[in-house]
């Protein structure tokens, strides 16, 4: 295995050795927990741990969840209620699970945010950058799919709005849309399909985040300064890095525990305030709410969503030339999964040098603003489309298509970077001095 | 950040006429101050038994409560009548459908309050949480943040918001509300004020009247809010103890690691 050099597991006992030569898991798990990891990293870099933890409690609370629940149209919304009022600590369960899916989604965020602004993206780590992204889709697939399994107003009519995009696909979108449903509606068929997927896809982020780490223990780490580790022999690569274990876990497992105690006040205190009020009524065919609102993590990209209507030039020239295939709906549609799509591709977009944003002048100010487009996206997705909102979402989703577009390739040429430290072990002792030292 | 916006959160009360009309503007809530509230907020037992009296003497005619089961009157962070009461109440003054017996029978603590009587008249176990009093400023859930969710709020205003003024509308009765969105509501108004009276004297002023029961509502939709308080505080107690023993120990870890010079 290539990588970073450092010591690998020995087995010494005549037991450890009779398992490794058949099965060398030890060794995975010591080679997994011992990675040399650069010793610069600064707390941006605790989000991954938290997204394992997130990951691993919505399995297990939703594992317990599933033992009381019942998937059918007429006593799914009562099943909930069962377990809010019934089951032993059920509501506690409930409301961990509820907002774990909002803390889950506020680390992706901070976490995906920190590889743009670091280059985490860039060369070697690509695959790591493409493994994440389809991480992030599945995320919110099986958070979308979850919000319908309450049977609330809003898990209905939610569920009606985002499968009819599929019906905006030309030609084929109705027969994807009733094919995806299970009928022409949204019924118990489609309960029953999304609940069977909403216990299926975390199992499959599971193994994809297995491959992310995979990936990314292969390349290395990257770090804020965006240098590589030296790995020209042990010796040399021992002055940039420091095993993973004790002192990343240690790091990482204080951070979670700092978060834990916000998240734990958030489920104890106030566990309705990102849930929406209309998800307590049960879901009525009849009667549509007066606006329908994705929970909060979806706002940025439903934005972009209602951003480009009928009277926008753009969609009425590509109306135009595609002779009316690609109509509003459509375009939005392509233009929501589009905003995803050029966020995956930034590690061929992005042409500078330099990996690190520390050390790129302009393009902190354009990050800067990428982030604060971001924040206005997800407050805007949830105003009403009128007179300024309308203007404000278009603005905002062009920005984020230029970022990726237009800024990252061009910044890379007219950009004129500052130079980076020469090692990782230079930033460090910049930071915080010379290590202790027999000689000191 | 948040999705809360001032319409989108009220839908229409009523399914029948009354679903046009939810399209007006945001009604006028105004604070109350519960003793619910707060991290360290607990209901007041007396609150709910007398919020529970108006509604079994006034709400019960047309609104049910079909999620919430007889017994838990009697459980703690609740109403917590004695047992032989909860019996007596649930069999003096509900009927149950009994499959077996296929006829009905006096209510047993075992079953559930009876839902709405009339089609028109929405259940009334979740209400609290199912709308939202306060909103903005401007979509960024400030308000929320500060003054709470506002759902007992929200139907505390509603039950002291009428102002006298009524109309007809193909065929219905609409009266008008501060606190309805859109301002005009198909329920007549079902408080005045001295409609029930308490058997410890409390004042059963419209406004008290209006706060009781809507702390008992409150208490419906979430029956173990102080249980979920008392977790809360404890993960927070317990997982801030950690946080500081985490702290210490990775602090100690990196000491020999980040040498002696500060910045």
């Amino acid at each position: 295995m290539s990588g970073i050099p450092h010591d690998h597991y020995e087995p010494k006992t005549g037991a450890e050795k009779w398992l490794h030569s058949r099965l060398p898991i030890v060794g995975l798990l010591y080679d997994t927990l011992m990675i040399p990891t650069p010793k610069n990293l600064n707390w941006m870099w605790i989000w991954g741990i938290i997204l394992t933890f997130c990951l691993a409690m919505q399995i297990v609370t939703g594992i317990v969840l599933v033992m009381h629940y019942t998937p059918h149209v007429d006593i799914a919304f009562a099943s909930i209620e069962h377990i809010m009022r019934n089951v032993n600590g059920g509501h506690m369960i409930r409301y961990l699970h509820m907002n774990g899916a909002s803390l889950f989604f506020f680390a992706v965020y901070i976490h995906i945010f920190r590889g743009l602004y670091y280059g985490s993206y860039k060369a070697p780590r690509e695959i790591t950058w493409i493994v994440g992204m389809l991480i992030y889709l599945m995320m919110m697939g099986t958070a979308f799919m979850g919000y319908v399994l309450p049977w609330g107003q809003m898990s209905f009519w939610g569920a009606t709005v985002i499968t009819g995009l599929f019906g905006a696909i030309p030609f084929i979108g109705e027969p994807i849309q009733t094919w995806l449903l299970g009928g022409p509606a949204v019924d118990n068929a489609t309960l029953n399909r999304f609940f069977s997927l909403h216990y299926l896809l975390p199992f499959v982020i599971a193994a994809l985040v297995a491959v992310h780490i995979w990936a990314f223990h292969s390349t290395g780490n990257n770090n804020p300064t965006g240098v590589e580790v030296r790995r020209g022999s042990k010796a040399e690569a021992e002055k940039d890095t420091l095993p993973f274990w004790p002192y990343f876990v240690m790091k990482d497992l204080f951070a979670l525990g700092l978060i834990l105690v916000i998240f734990f006040a958030v489920v104890g205190f106030m566990p309705n305030y990102l849930g929406h009020p209309d998800n307590y009524i049960e879901a009525n065919a009849l009667a549509t709410p007066a606006h329908i609102v994705p929970e909060w993590y979806f706002l940025p990209f439903y934005a972009i969503l209602r951003a480009f209507t009928a009277d926008v030039w753009v969609v009425q020239l590509t109306s135009w030339i595609t002779g009316g295939i690609v109509d509003a709906k459509f375009f939005g549609v392509l233009a929501m999964f589009g905003a995803i799509a050029v966020m995956a591709l930034a590690p061929w977009l992005d042409t500078s040098r330099v990996r690190s944003g520390r050390y790129r002048p302009m393009f902190k100010w354009w990050f800067a603003i990428l982030v604060v487009d971001f924040i206005v996206l997800m407050w805007v997705g949830a105003r009403p489309t009128d007179f300024p909102y309308d203007w404000i979402s278009l603005i905002a989703s062009a920005y984020w298509f230029a970022y990726f577009l237009v800024i990252l390739p061009l910044l890379g040429v007219i950009e004129k970077p500052m130079t980076p430290p020469e090692t990782i072990e230079a930033d460090f002792e910049a930071h915080y001095g010379k290590a202790d030292t027999p000689a000191e | 950040m948040m999705k809360k916006l001032g319409i989108a959160t009220v839908t229409a009360l009523t399914l029948s006429a009354g679903g046009a009309l939810a399209a007006g503007g945001e009604g006028h809530i105004h604070d109350v101050d519960f003793s619910f509230e707060g991290p360290f907020g607990k209901f007041d037992q007396n609150q709910l038994q007398r919020g529970l009296q108006i509604y079994t003497e006034v709400c019960a005619a047309c609104h049910g409560l079909q999620y919430v089961p007889f017994r838990t009157l009697g459980d703690e962070g609740g109403p917590h009548l004695p047992e032989d009461q909860v019996r007596a109440y649930a069999e003096q003054n509900f009927e149950t459908f009994d499959n077996e017996l296929d006829d009905t029978r006096p209510a047993k603590p075992a079953d559930h309050f009876p839902g709405s009587n009339i089609a028109e008249a929405p259940d009334l176990s979740l209400m609290a949480k199912a709308r939202a009093g306060f909103h903005g400023p401007y979509g960024t859930g400030i308000n929320q943040l500060v003054k709470g969710m506002g759902g007992p709020e929200y139907i505390a205003s509603l039950l002291t918001g009428y102002t006298g003024e009524t109309k007809e509308e193909a065929g219905t009765t609409f009266y008008e509300n501060t606190a309805f969105p859109g301002g005009w509501i198909a329920m007549a108004p079902p408080l005045a004020g001295e409609d029930v009276e308490f058997a410890d004297g409390h004042s059963n002023e419209l406004h008290h009247e209006a706060e009781d029961i809507s702390a008992f509502l409150m208490w419906t939709a979430e029956p173990k809010m102080m249980a979920r308080k008392q977790a809360g505080l404890s993960g927070v107690i317990f997982l801030t103890v950690l946080t500081v023993l985490l702290y210490l120990t990775n602090k100690r870890i990196w000491a020999p690691i980040k040498g002696k010079k500060s910045h």
